[in-house]
């Protein structure tokens, strides 16, 4: 069968960069198949499909839809693709038979036609019940599914779905397989762009990117292979595993590794033997563990960052009075007559991480900000670091530091300006302030960029910033809303050694996240779904406590997926 | 550039649609218009009556308090008298008075001696324009006082000239006759130029320019998209507009409904040339707010003649009103509802209007590009 689609060495850069977005980009793109375009934000995935839907022309190189030559002729292309940009590019305040009935105009669909095209769209996606509501009012898996079916209007060569799982609850995502997946049976070629490595795992075939360059392309399964035999899981490590995976990774012999549940998860160089003394604990064993993508991914990009953070070294350590650090009781926030978080009761020990997971609109974000204090709460009471945050939030926050999910430091402010300025905030002065400031700029490398404007920063180093402003006053307590959303994996497990060693240091830590990977890295961790936590426990606790005859080694999505599943059957009956 | 009906009439009916669901276009289009124009009608006034003024009659002849009567029923002013000028001492410095009007003590006999009604008026120079409206006020006052007397008692008005001033078109002079057909060019600015600055750049925000972007449809398409609902918006907010000056603010319509109807649809196309223009650049419904508040709105408000007339701007001023459509929009509302259907001054402004706008939507067309970078 023909290639759906080529590119042939296609460069392309803009205005302004230094680095070009897609560099020297070369492959094919088969019918019948999904490929993922997989990498970190800024790897070039979403200019890739642009160049492929003809929007954007190339510096260089070549793009060719069906044998057509994409920018020469792009009305031609335009006719023969699917495209569902990121949210997906509904109408909200049309409704969904709305949005259906202008694509189908726009593509010149009638009559009959059209009419069993529509119904045929409703069944697949299921939304036939829901075809006069308001594509604003749709869950997000419903508006991906009407995305998709709006992009499959006229049954296209070429379809390409650009991050189309951001913010989608798991079993939405599970479906949107499904679904692809049949379209595969028409000849139709898929390219599925995504930053989450177990999705890439999914695919037929994967293109890897940083940076603009390829790094790998093919099967995924050949990807994973490249690490096969060098991946270890490291149990009973009994207590400080997290001192134990910083010593480990600063270890020539290991190229990465994460927490995993109550384990350490390693994964070795080419020919070192993870023997060597000085690596395991004593007392702990270790047993070869079946490779994921996301460890070749790291693998293929030179090994992880290391293990030590020059943050928590220089960290005094916190000793606080109290040993349940944040306490809440039926802590409840409505919204008129819409609950936003409800009931929740949590205690949350000194230095334990823990995890709020769950999709987008859940409730993390609002039980976030109750206790941090920046949202009364409607009914319940919270205690963090032994203050009532009703009657002395201000008091609390002194000890608590908080890192938003926007970047919220001052763009125009030079790091030097938002350092002094945020110490200045939390009451340090004089020689504490700048003791404080030299500290983090060291800490964090920001030497070079101090007088550098904060929103002109790489990615990375402006979430090193909002987290130095964060950590600047020593806080007993640190809340991370979706600190790592759309930062790459490198980045982020430099992140994550800081967090850990802040851990070790007596800090608090609450997180919240929509990486299930994320989520394993923590000590405890609440499901979080339509404002109720359904379940609390370890990684390991909520994995096992769905386990099954079928299903002998649960994942944390499977253990997700079942229990969302009991819970709306719950409120079924 | 092929234009297929099917997907214009896709287009159409959803922004139609949109349009219908959006709150804030049903707000701007006939809320806000209505509310200029109560503001406009009532609110705002360039006439100058009830003025606050101490009346001190200090004769106590027969004469005196004639005229003292006169100026108490007299519809420009508001009297308050006294017999002693010390009773409004410190009331002119404190603006409790505008003015006071001084009949002194030898009124009855230097008019009887020689006919002239020596009446002093003390003003406050730092409201210059208010002062002169009293001065004439109780000149006019005095004045036709003097007539009825004379009628009256059939004596020979003393000689000299009478000036019998009379206004042609708005006899009256009541401002809201011009505010009002000037407020109608404002409104449909508003809804011409900001409100489709606003629709275009939210489909950029939203994304879902990006998913048109990838169909077959053509930039002409996307643009005649939306230009015709809002064409049609504005056509039916500047009726209402319209109907409420005629029905509710008595405004005299002394041209043709018709000729009206075509002015507005000709200064449609260069206010809804400028917002999409605006739209296809900024990309951004707060910089596009922006841009058309500073480039629409403000000089149709400022520099169109709609309050500050024209001739009377520096050259400088007068020279960039020329670029702006809504001065010959304003213009030819004017004419039409003062004066009627003057063509030989209506053809030009609308000639002009179809210039700017004709270049206006070729910039836009320029503008809007069916690529992303």
């Amino acid at each position: 069968m023909p290639a759906a689609a080529l590119l042939e060495a296609v460069t392309k850069r803009f205005k302004g960069q230094d680095r070009a977005a897609v560099d020297n980009l070369s492959a094919v793109l088969e019918p019948g198949r999904i490929t993922g375009l997989v990498g970190p934000d800024g790897a070039g995935k979403t200019t890739t499909l642009r160049l492929l839907a003809a929007l954007l022309p190339p510096a260089s190189g070549r793009v060719i839809v069906a044998g057509e030559d994409a920018w020469a002729e792009p009305e031609r292309v335009h006719a023969m693709i699917g495209y569902m940009p990121q949210r997906f590019g509904l109408y909200e305040d049309l409704s969904v038979i709305g949005n259906l009935k202008l694509y189908a105009r726009l593509r010149g669909l009638t009559g009959e036609e059209r009419k069993a095209t529509f119904e045929r769209l409703l069944r697949f996606t299921d939304l036939a019940r829901f075809t006069d509501r308001l594509a604003g009012k749709l869950s997000g898996g419903m508006k991906q599914k009407l995305g998709l079916a709006c992009a499959l209007i006229r049954k296209p060569r070429l379809l390409l779905l650009d991050e189309p799982s951001v913010g989608v609850d798991p079993i939405s995502r599970r479906e949107l397989w499904r679904m692809v997946r049949e379209l595969l049976d028409e000849g139709i070629a898929v390219v599925w762009a995504t930053a989450y490595l177990d999705e890439a795992e999914r695919c037929d075939e994967v293109l890897l990117l940083n940076e603009g360059r390829l790094l790998f392309a093919g099967p995924p399964r050949e990807m994973t292979a490249r690490v096969e035999g060098r991946t270890f899981l490291v149990h009973g490590v009994r207590d400080r595993r997290r001192q134990a995976l910083a010593t480990a990774l600063e270890r020539p012999e290991i190229a990465d590794g994460v927490i995993q549940g109550r384990a350490i998860r390693l994964v070795a160089r080419p020919q070192a033997t993870l023997q060597a003394a000085g690596i395991i604990p004593d007392g702990a064993r270790i047993e070869p563990a079946t490779p994921r993508f996301e460890d070749a991914f790291i693998d293929a990009l030179g090994g992880g960052p290391g293990g030590r953070s020059a943050l928590a070294e220089r960290m005094p350590h916190i000793a606080g009075d109290h040993d349940v650090v944040i306490e809440t009781d039926r802590l409840t926030k409505r919204f008129g007559s819409f609950t936003a978080a409800g009931d929740i009761s949590l205690r949350i020990r000194r230095g334990e991480i823990f995890c709020l997971l769950g999709p987008n609109g859940a409730g993390k974000s609002t039980t976030f900000k109750m206790l941090c204090g920046l949202l009364p709460p409607t009914s319940g009471s919270a205690r963090v670091a032994g203050h009532d945050l009703r009657i002395a939030s201000s008091q609390a926050r002194g000890r608590i530091g908080y890192m938003a999910q926007k970047f919220s430091l001052y763009g125009l402010l030079s790091v030097q300006q938002n350092l002094e300025f945020f110490s200045g905030v939390y009451g340090l002065s004089g020689r504490r302030q700048k003791a404080a400031v030299e500290q983090m700029v060291d800490s964090f490398g920001l030497g070079p960029y101090l007088k550098a404007s904060a929103e002109d920063l790489p990615l990375g180093f402006k979430q090193r910033l909002a987290l130095s402003c964060a950590v600047m006053h020593e806080p007993e307590v640190l809340f991370l809303d979706e600190p790592t959303s759309g930062v790459d994996p490198i980045t982020r497990r430099e992140f994550w050694n800081h967090i850990n060693g802040l851990v070790e240091k007596g800090v608090t830590i609450m997180v919240t996240t929509h990486f299930m990977d994320e989520a394993e890295y923590c000590d405890r961790l609440s499901l979080v779904y339509r404002g109720r936590t359904i379940a609390t426990g370890s990684p390991d606790e909520l994995k096992e406590g769905v386990g099954s005859a079928e299903l002998p080694n649960p994942t944390l999505e499977d253990a997700f997926i079942a229990l969302v599943e009991r819970s709306d059957a719950e409120r079924a009956a | 550039m092929i234009v297929s009906p099917r997907r214009l009439g896709g287009l159409f009916l959803k922004e139609s649609l949109q349009m219908m669901r959006d709150p804030s276009s049903i707000l701007m289009a006939f809320v806000l218009p209505l509310i200029l124009l109560v503001l406009f009608g009532f609110g705002v006034s360039l006439d100058i009556d009830r003025l606050r003024v101490g009346l001190v009659v200090e004769d106590a002849s027969a004469d005196a308090a004639s005229l003292a009567s006169s100026f108490r029923f007299s519809r420009y002013f508001e009297v308050t008298e006294a017999g002693d000028r010390r009773a409004f001492d410190g009331a002119l410095v404190a603006g409790r008075q505008q003015g006071l009007v001084v009949i002194p003590q030898d009124f009855a006999t230097r008019l009887a001696a020689d006919g002239t009604a020596p009446v002093q008026v003390l003003t406050d120079g730092t409201q210059p324009n208010t002062g002169a409206f009293i001065r004439n006020y109780t000149e006019g006052t005095v004045q036709s006082w003097l007539r009825l007397r004379a009628e009256e008692q059939a004596l020979e008005l003393p000689a000299g000239v009478t000036l019998a001033p009379r206004f042609w078109f708005n006899p009256d002079v009541e401002s809201r006759h011009f505010l009002i057909p000037g407020s109608i060019a404002i409104v449909m600015t508003i809804i011409g130029t900001l409100l489709t600055s606003l629709v275009i750049a939210r489909e950029w925000e939203r994304g879902t320019m990006e998913a048109l972007l990838a169909t077959p449809v053509g930039r002409f398409e996307i643009l005649a998209g939306k230009l015709f609902p809002y064409f049609l918006l504005g056509m039916t907010a500047m009726g209402l507009c319209v109907a409420a000056a005629v029905l509710v603010f008595d405004v005299p319509l002394r041209g043709s409904l018709a000729a009206v109807a075509l002015t507005g649809a000709v200064f449609l196309l260069p206010a809804l040339g400028q917002g999409l223009f605006i739209s296809a650049v900024a990309k951004n419904q707060f910089v596009a707010a922006q841009g058309a508040l500073l480039s629409g709105f403000l000089p149709a408000f400022l520099l169109s003649g709609f309050v500050f007339e024209i001739d009377s701007m520096p050259w400088i001023l007068r020279l960039i009103t020329r670029i702006i459509p809504a001065r010959y929009m304003v213009a030819n509302l004017q004419t039409q509802f003062l004066a009627g259907d003057v063509w030989s001054l209506l053809l030009p402004n609308l000639g002009a209007m179809l210039a700017i706008g004709t270049v206006l939507l070729t910039l836009a067309l320029i503008k809007t590009k069916k690529r992303l970078d």
